[in-house]
């Protein structure tokens, strides 16, 4: 089946005074029709970068550098800027970190949901509008009477639903959801997480979920893409990658989580993130990572390689059984 | 025994608005005694407004209280002498969520280190200081050398966390309250930073006051924990029978939503009967009523007293009626001491 959203090779750099910053670097993925593929890394990796280049919202001194994001097989790095408008919400939505700043604050939440629909030329009458905002925030489970209500009025999770309820109102194929909870309670976080599950498998929608949260993705994702240092490190099915993580550092990860089973258990990763400016080839990892060897030296970036039934890996250590 | 430093029924209530005066009742009632013979990690959990940050604030002198007592070595806080707040402000050490905010970026981290050392007078001579910042870091996984001199810029957030508990190691205290201290570092760092938490719980005898509102992470490091729900105390005790088998509807609705990092243990289906987010609303009765699926007449009519449910846990709820009662400040008997 052909994917949905298919990146290849992309790359971002922001352009500074001492040289590039490879936010993202050679990076290439497939989201299939209806799956929940999590995006996870530290601060610094990448991700945000990732969601903001799928929606081609870099700014400068940002830039896509290379690379193709094929939505339904039309690039989009290729489109115009107004065609590309109209691509944004209509077929690929964004649901953004932070969804306090990300609303108006001095607008009512049915101005800033018809917004979206008038931008992408949508006629409709008054009363028409406004059954269609009531429908949309029903299906994100808000009273419809918060259409009437200021951003201050809401509490954080249901700011987020609204913003969830932006996303999908003009029906997109593809969702990318930016740490759509981390600023959210446990209780609330799940309960938005899972209006988001449901609207997913209502509307067939394919999301990218994006965070650092180990424990939110082995919740909410089919498939996880492991990035480290603006490089896609790993990519499987979610539950293969937690009982048998393969890279170094996505193994180190998992070992740092809290679990029910085992107690007091702890080991952090040592070692520091590296610098994303001017990265030079060859493994990032390899300063932190415990099994590194001679070989893992040389100036040459390992490549995602499926290492055995779409398992995705890129290591030096797995590049010997070809 | 002299509890270390205690509440005892300590209410807490923040008044804003100038005209129309509006209230707001942070802390009911709550006590909770820390102790120094044996150290122990204790969790303080609750969601956004529980009370659980005003409470380490209480503990940390930087409030009065709106009644009840907190007590430093068996003397009222606030009636005590400047010399005895000079040793509160020793023994009792905090480190807070943002290790951003903490640092003064024109200054060297040196900075944050050397003041206290300077303010205590803990030292007497470079060469010593030298030595005790030295050791302060390393005890928490650090190497001098590659962190003296810098900027905090120059740092990443887990290293500039784990020099604020430096910092506070530096003053050899005897209790640390530790306000979300992991919550803005990657999971990485998390592990490292609660490493060091413990090992200086084990090894150096402080106790810690851990407050979280990541529930994981609370039952990996602590020996007790207390739920707070707005502002009230809905369960407490031995961590393990907390998280295993939690009592208080509320509790049982926050272990149910932690996300654990195991695509085996999936979210059940027990959150669909609670009642969805509750704005705090005035009510005589239990507070989480509102959102209670088994809420119950009397809920609604008086707060439920504390039940000692065994010797190791209180739940404050009428679902536990026939259990012998605590007093507010009898809590500390299902606490380890």
């Amino acid at each position: 089946m052909e994917p949905i959203l298919s990146v290849r090779d992309l790359s971002v750099y922001y352009y500074t005074e001492k040289g590039p910053v490879k936010a993202v670097d050679h990076v290439s993925l497939d989201l299939q029709q209806g799956m929940r593929l999590g995006l996870v890394g530290e601060s610094g990796c990448g991700k945000s970068t990732m969601a903001m280049a799928l929606m081609r919202l870099i700014r400068p001194p940002g830039r896509i550098v290379h690379g193709e994001v094929l939505l339904d097989g039309v690039d989009l790095v290729k489109l115009s800027d107004e065609e590309m408008r109209r691509t944004r919400l209509s077929k690929i939505a964004l649901i953004p970190q932070g969804a306090m700043n990300s609303l108006n604050p001095v607008v009512r939440i049915q101005e800033q949901i018809v917004d979206g629909l008038l931008d992408h030329d949508v006629v409709l009458s008054k009363s028409e509008m406004e059954a269609r905002v009531k429908e949309l925030l029903e299906s994100v489970e808000l009273d419809p009477r918060v259409a009437t209500m200021y951003p201050h009025e809401l509490s954080g999770g249901m700011k987020q639903r609204v913003c969830v309820a932006i996303a999908i109102s003009m029906h997109p194929k593809v969702i990318i959801a930016d740490e759509p909870t981390s600023a959210l309670d446990v209780v609330v976080q799940r309960q938005v997480m899972e209006t988001i599950r449901r609207l997913q498998q209502e509307l067939g929608l394919s999301i990218i979920l994006i965070g650092h949260d180990m424990g939110l993705m082995a919740q909410s994702v089919d498939y996880l893409a492991v990035m480290y240092a603006g490089r896609l490190v790993e990519i499987g099915n979610v539950e293969d990658i937690f009982l048998q993580p393969l890279h170094p550092y996505t193994q180190l990860l998992i070992s740092t989580l809290p679990t029910l089973e085992v107690k007091g258990v702890f080991r952090g990763i040592p070692g520091i993130t590296p610098t994303l400016l001017n990265a030079p080839e060859g493994c990032l990892f390899q300063p932190r990572c415990p099994k590194a060897i001679d070989a893992c030296l040389i100036p040459k970036t390992p490549v995602l390689k499926e290492v055995s039934f779409s398992r995705w890996v890129a290591c030096h250590l797995y590049e010997d059984n070809r | 025994m002299t509890a270390l430093l205690e509440l005892r029924e300590v209410t807490k209530i923040y008044v804003s608005g100038l005209v129309k005066k509006r209230t707001t009742v942070a802390l009911d009632r709550i006590s909770l005694a820390i102790g120094t013979e044996t150290p122990t990690i204790t969790a303080i959990a609750g969601e956004s407004g529980s009370g659980k940050t005003t409470m380490g604030m209480l503990f940390l002198g930087f409030l009065p209280p709106t009644s009840g007592e907190i007590l430093y070595k068996g003397k009222d806080l606030w009636t005590c002498s400047k010399e005895e707040w000079r040793v509160f402000r020793r023994e009792v050490q905090a480190i807070f969520q943002d290790p951003f905010e903490v640092y003064n970026p024109f200054y060297k981290v040196d900075h944050v280190l050397t003041v206290p050392i300077v303010k205590f007078r803990l030292a007497n001579s470079k060469q010593a200081q030298r030595e005790m910042i030295e050791k302060a870091l390393i005890d928490v996984g650090l190497r001098p050398e590659e962190t003296l001199g810098r900027y905090p810029h120059q740092l990443s957030g887990g290293q500039r966390q784990r020099i604020t508990v430096a910092r506070a190691l530096l003053l050899q205290p005897k209790l640390i309250i530790a306000d979300e201290p992991v919550s803005m570092v990657d999971a990485s760092l998390r592990a490292t930073i609660l490493q060091s938490l413990r090992k200086l719980n084990k090894e150096l005898g402080i106790s810690i006051l851990y407050i979280t509102h990541d529930l994981a992470t609370a039952y990996h490091i602590c020996e007790n924990i207390m739920v707070l729900y707005q502002g009230s105390v809905a369960e407490a005790g031995d961590v393990d029978a907390v998280i295993k088998d939690p009592q208080h509807p509320y509790t049982r609705l926050l272990v149910g939503s932690i996300a654990w990092p195991d695509p085996k243990r999936k979210w059940g289906q027990e959150i669909a009967e609670y009642r969805g987010e509750m704005l705090a609303q005035k009510t005589t009765g239990c507070k989480f009523a509102p959102r209670c699926p088994r809420a119950m007449p009397i809920c609604r009519e008086s707060p439920p007293p504390l039940y000692q449910t065994n010797e190791t846990r209180a739940t404050a709820c009428y679902l536990y009626e026939g259990n012998p009662t605590l007093e507010g400040r009898e809590i500390s008997r299902v606490l380890r001491q």
